[in-house]
């Protein structure tokens, strides 16, 4: 139990996706202009990322590994999760109209996204067993989504701040992660896994 | 040959994807809702937003939801009567604060006094104008409403209002199905000066 907690903390805080990984960069910046969207983009997210991960730890362990076909993860991955997000997509709008509306464009945008097969390749990297598959793929999306949501707040505080004008619009935006990703920093050293 | 092996395994492995999103594709089928559809064919497609809202089938949403079946002053009586058929309510006085019933309408430009700004364009919600900046703009009547949005933003106003009288040439039966016959149905004569 302790040992699933510490790589829970591990992955939200310590090596953070977005900002010790730097994966995932473009929904962090792209959709990070207001608290709400980028809640939606966190939970949409969340659910793909760890329905990725699933799927992925299933595939690896019952098709690539049997068959030898260790060689070709990144492509049945990509598969896989384009699969994931369609069908969510699907399940989610027969389901549940509202959150359907909610997440909107950003669920077909998170195939896309690079942290999704990051987390998959990971896993296999670090030779994840089930569990911490499915742990590891939650955590990421936690810390995912944590740092795009504080980061949101922090740029719509800046839209209505007096920024020099050599900073303005993008500029201030990426000082500010850098920041961010610095203060980060803080947490390395807090579990060693 | 050991090549096949994975071709085969990537090729199953793709087609039981395909074939599980193609079941959910089926399985989980959103179908709109049909009344939706029903109220929005039987409102007169002005897009004028008297009924406060920004079109006929977002008011149609809200009808199916529960709204008042009141609101469109140009489907009029013969509307609300329509959609209290429809949905079986009772028949309402038209409300008053959304406007009033007006005979069918175009919007029908001066040109010698237009100045080109392009603001009719944009109000326009079925994009009935035509014109560029600076450029003398004008209506495309067979696309015209008349739902008066082009009047407010117009800073010389340029733009008429004329009625479309029933004459004998272009007086028609009422469409069976439709209560409220917009004036889209009856527009290809109507008696205004077409500039081509």
């Amino acid at each position: 139990m302790s040992e699933i907690l510490l790589l829970l903390v591990s992955t939200v805080l310590v090596n953070n996706f977005v900002l010790a990984k730097f994966l995932g960069l473009c929904p962090f910046m792209g959709v990070s202009s207001r608290v709400e969207t980028a809640t939606g983009m966190a939970i949409a997210t969340t659910f793909v990322l760890t329905m990725a991960s699933l799927a992925s730890y299933l595939i690896k362990f019952f098709i690539l590994e049997p068959f030898g076909l260790e060689y070709l993860q990144v492509l049945s991955f990509i598969l896989a999760i384009a699969v994931v997000v369609q069908f969510t997509e699907m399940v989610i709008q027969k389901t549940s109209p509202m959150l359907y509306r909610l997440l909107g464009i950003f669920l077909p945008l998170i195939t896309t996204n690079c942290a999704v097969l990051g987390v998959a390749l990971l896993n296999v990297n670090k030779e994840h067993n089930f569990i911490q598959s499915i742990i590891f793929g939650f955590g990421a999306a936690l810390g995912f989504s944590l740092v795009l949501i504080l980061f949101a707040a922090i740029r719509e505080r800046i839209a209505v701040a007096d920024v020099p004008a050599p900073f303005q619009g993008a500029a201030i935006s990426l000082i500010t992660a850098g920041l961010m990703s610095l203060a980060f920093m803080g947490f390395a050293g807090l579990v060693k896994i | 040959m050991e090549i096949l092996e994975p071709i085969i395994v990537l090729t199953l492995f793709a087609s039981v994807c395909g074939a599980l999103l193609g079941f959910a594709a089926i399985k989980f089928k959103t179908e709109g809702n049909p009344i939706v559809d029903q109220i929005n064919g039987l409102l007169p497609q002005t897009q004028c937003g008297q009924c406060g809202h920004p079109g006929c089938k977002p008011y149609a949403e809200a009808i199916s939801k529960g709204e008042a079946i009141n609101r469109c002053p140009p489907g009029g009586e013969a509307g609300i009567k329509a959609l209290a058929e429809l949905l079986e309510l009772e028949i309402l006085e038209l409300d008053e604060s959304c406007g009033e019933e007006t005979r069918p309408r175009v919007a029908y430009i001066r040109e010698e006094e237009c100045i080109g700004c392009t603001k009719c364009i944009q109000a326009c919600p079925v994009d009935a104008i035509v014109g560029a900046a600076k450029l003398m703009h004008t209506v495309i009547l067979s696309e015209c409403t008349g739902c008066d949005l082009c009047i407010p933003p117009c800073p010389v106003d340029c733009i008429d209002m004329p009625f479309v009288e029933t004459t004998s040439d272009n007086w028609r039966w009422a469409h069976p199905n439709k209560a409220a016959p917009s004036n889209k149905k009856n527009d290809s004569l109507i008696d205004v000066k077409l500039v081509s």
